[in-house]
């Protein structure tokens, strides 16, 4: 699950972690109250939007009145930010966060997140502040320096220090930053984070450090500890069918293809979707329905399938084993029924009494095309939407 | 042989709950040794002829269970596999999906200088037909045979399965390793006991987007491996950035795409299929070339 900056800048706050002072707003007049309050003479607006790169897509404005600051949020809120993260579709901004402007005479990154490779969390750190880190790892990785992080010790003064060594910063800096690493893995462990990262990180002229964006994800698997980070969750920032299809505990990624596929287990509905490609055709969704393919599950899927108006043909492929073909095929009349399935089907089905549960789909006089294996189902269902 | 499970399994279960007694049931029905289940609260009774335990500790001490099955759902699994592990349970096989990476972190950890094997979690578990069935795959597709079958999937391991039974080539053992980001035993230290496996002829690798361990395999085969390996990488077609129903399959920070994955494999001179329809057909054109 993801946050916004200035709800993960909440968390940070509470860990004593330094934040530039700001305050969300959602209208110009709010945001010019906000500038108000905070006083000074110059401010950033900043468009609230999961994606990152809002610097690249105009998502962040230095406003140098409390007018120039209304005005900037007059022009980014209920606008269409479009960033190298968000795809082209872009995402609509519905608040800014106004802070007050920092004198930056460093920018530095940091990041702890997971190394599955190690099967250990990682903390990082570079002087290549403010820009894409994985340009950095790529062109320059000796300007990247890293620590893992026994799980049972957590990140360790002596590593947090060697960190910082490298970085070569200021005195003041070289006292302050140890600290705040280990604060930031406070944060990483107890909210069971598996991405928190500050780009950039920086340092004021006076030296000091101070957090001025957050990017925080956390682990979903996780999440019925938290129930504070649940709360965050924003759903406008999500897609609507993904928003449907977690309420019905369904696992659905949204595409941009015209073959609804409806599978049970991760792994084959993705290679449904690759077999899908290879017949000439493109996926509309990926679908996993979950080992059992129970007839709830197949209904509240086809209920999404169909909301979808790209969707114009409809493959399902279960591979039962101990699933009842039989039970299944009822369960898919039965969704069918329910939900008014307007388009072609075609079933791929594989367990115990299957050739029961083809007749019964056979039988139904229903729009269904019986497939005897994966490619015959994907070839079927090209078909299917060339008429 | 066979890697992993066979005759000698005594086979406990963690989690005799709905879903637990049911694989008993067909663990019982496939041969296999299940000696008894653990379930706090529960001990004293038993189960489809079983005893019933609170504790894995005193399940060992009584039937002399070497492997276990755990059901225990996610918050409270981790806890469970440690149990099994300072029970001395030598294979830890784990179903449960759901279970937090930080908890499983700790378990790692935990395991380091333990004599254990860990398999998932998020699995199907693992079978060696006609020996040994400890999981949740469906037993009537696979048939004894000498193909090993390697995936990080369920179900897409069944399809698998089924072509190379439907070929009459039968299998030596099939493990599912899991689709979570950090788990127990890695696709190289399955293979390198199949290379060990004088059962086992070739084997087939299925792997998926996200992560590096389709890469490390690739890499650990041509050093390593000297039987044939068919390959297949699902998610081809799936978008960076978005996660593929497992935790693990995910393509982030221009890693872990499914092209770099098929690149590594080919390099490695593992046959690769684009189609998970071809499997079945490209190791029996294999296993013909080997013959």
């Amino acid at each position: 699950m993801k946050i916004h900056e200035y709800q993960g800048k909440d968390i940070l706050r509470a860990y004593n972690v330094p934040i530039p002072r700001g305050q969300i707003a959602s209208s110009p007049s709010e945001a010019r109250q906000v500038a108000e309050a905070l006083g000074g003479n110059r401010w950033v607006v900043k468009a609230q939007i999961h994606a990152g790169g809002r610097g690249k897509g105009g998502g962040v404005q230095v406003a140098t009145s409390t007018a120039e600051v209304a005005q900037s949020t007059a022009t980014l809120l209920g606008q269409k930010l479009v960033t190298p993260q968000t795809g082209p579709e872009g995402r609509i901004v519905q608040r800014v966060l106004i802070e007050e402007g920092c004198d930056i005479a460093q920018e530095l990154y940091c990041s702890i997140a997971l190394d599955r490779q190690l099967g250990q969390s990682v903390c990082m750190v570079s002087p290549a502040g403010g820009m894409d880190i994985e340009a950095v790892a790529a062109t320059t990785p000796d300007r990247i320096f890293r620590e893992s992080i026994d799980v049972l010790l957590g990140l360790a003064p002596f590593q947090t220090r060697r960190l910082v060594e490298q970085l070569k910063v200021g005195a003041e800096a070289q006292q302050a930053l140890p600290l705040l690493l280990r604060k930031l893995y406070d944060v990483y462990y107890d909210k069971d984070c598996t991405l928190l990262e500050i780009n950039p990180l920086i340092l004021t002229n006076a030296g000091l450090p101070l957090v001025l964006d957050v990017k925080m994800e956390f682990d979903d698997n996780a999440l019925f500890r938290h129930p504070d980070v649940v709360a965050l969750r924003d759903l406008a920032e999500e897609d609507p069918l993904e928003v449907e299809a977690s309420k019905y505990k369904l696992n659905y990624v949204k595409l941009t293809g015209n073959i609804g596929c409806i599978v049970n287990g991760a792994g084959l509905a993705m290679a449904t979707m690759d077999i899908i490609k290879l017949a000439g055709a493109t996926p509309a969704n990926f679908l996993d329905v979950g080992g059992g393919a129970s007839a709830e599950a197949v209904e509240n899927a086809f209920r999404l399938l169909m909301a979808d108006p790209h969707v114009q043909a409809v493959l399902i492929n279960v591979f039962g084993g101990i699933l009842r073909c039989d039970v299944f095929a009822q369960g898919v009349l039965q969704a069918v029924a329910n939900v008014q399935v307007t388009v072609p089907v075609v079933v791929r089905m594989e367990g115990t009494n299957v050739e029961e549960g083809r007749q019964i789909l056979a039988e139904s006089g229903l729009n269904f095309r019986i497939a005897d294996s994966m490619a015959d189902a994907a070839h079927q269902v090209v078909q299917a939407i060339q008429g | 042989m066979s890697i992993l499970v066979d005759q000698s399994t005594r086979l406990l279960i963690q989690g005799m709950g709905r879903e637990g007694r049911f694989h008993a049931e067909q663990a019982i029905e496939y041969g296999t040794r299940f000696v008894g289940g653990v379930h706090p609260g529960r001990g004293g009774g038993a189960a489809l002829g079983r005893p019933l335990f609170n504790s894995v500790a005193q399940a060992v001490a009584d039937t002399g269970a070497n492997t276990t099955l755990i059901f225990v759902p996610g918050p409270a699994a981790a806890d469970a596999i440690v149990e099994a592990i300072d029970a001395g349970i030598g294979l830890v096989v784990c179903i449960t999906d759901g279970i937090p990476i930080r908890d499983m972190l700790v378990v790692r950890r935990y395991m380091i200088g333990k004599h254990v094997s860990l398999l998932g979690p998020n699995c199907p578990g693992l079978i060696s037909p006609g020996k040994a069935k400890v999981g949740i795959m469906p037993a009537h597709i696979h048939t004894p045979g000498r193909v090993g079958v390697l995936s990080r999937s369920g179900t897409l391991t069944y399809e698998a399965v089924s072509q190379l039974t439907a070929r009459s080539m039968g299998q030596s053992t099939c493990v599912g390793i899991g689709g979570d980001p950090v788990g127990g035993l890695t696709f190289v230290q399955c293979l390198e006991k199949f290379q060990q496996d004088p059962e086992t002829d070739a084997v087939v690798l299925i792997g998926e987007i996200g992560g590096t361990a389709e890469e490390d395999a690739a890499a650990y085969i041509a050093q390593h491996v000297t039987k044939p390996v068919v390959g297949f990488i699902a998610g081809q077609t799936a978008p960076p950035g978005r996660r593929m129903g497992h935790a693990g399959a995910i393509i982030a920070g221009g890693q872990g795409t499914a092209a770099s994955k098929i690149a590594a494999m080919e390099r490695s001179g593992i046959k690769v299929v684009h189609s998970p329809a071809s499997i079945g057909e490209t190791m029996a054109e294999v296993m013909k070339q080997t013959a």
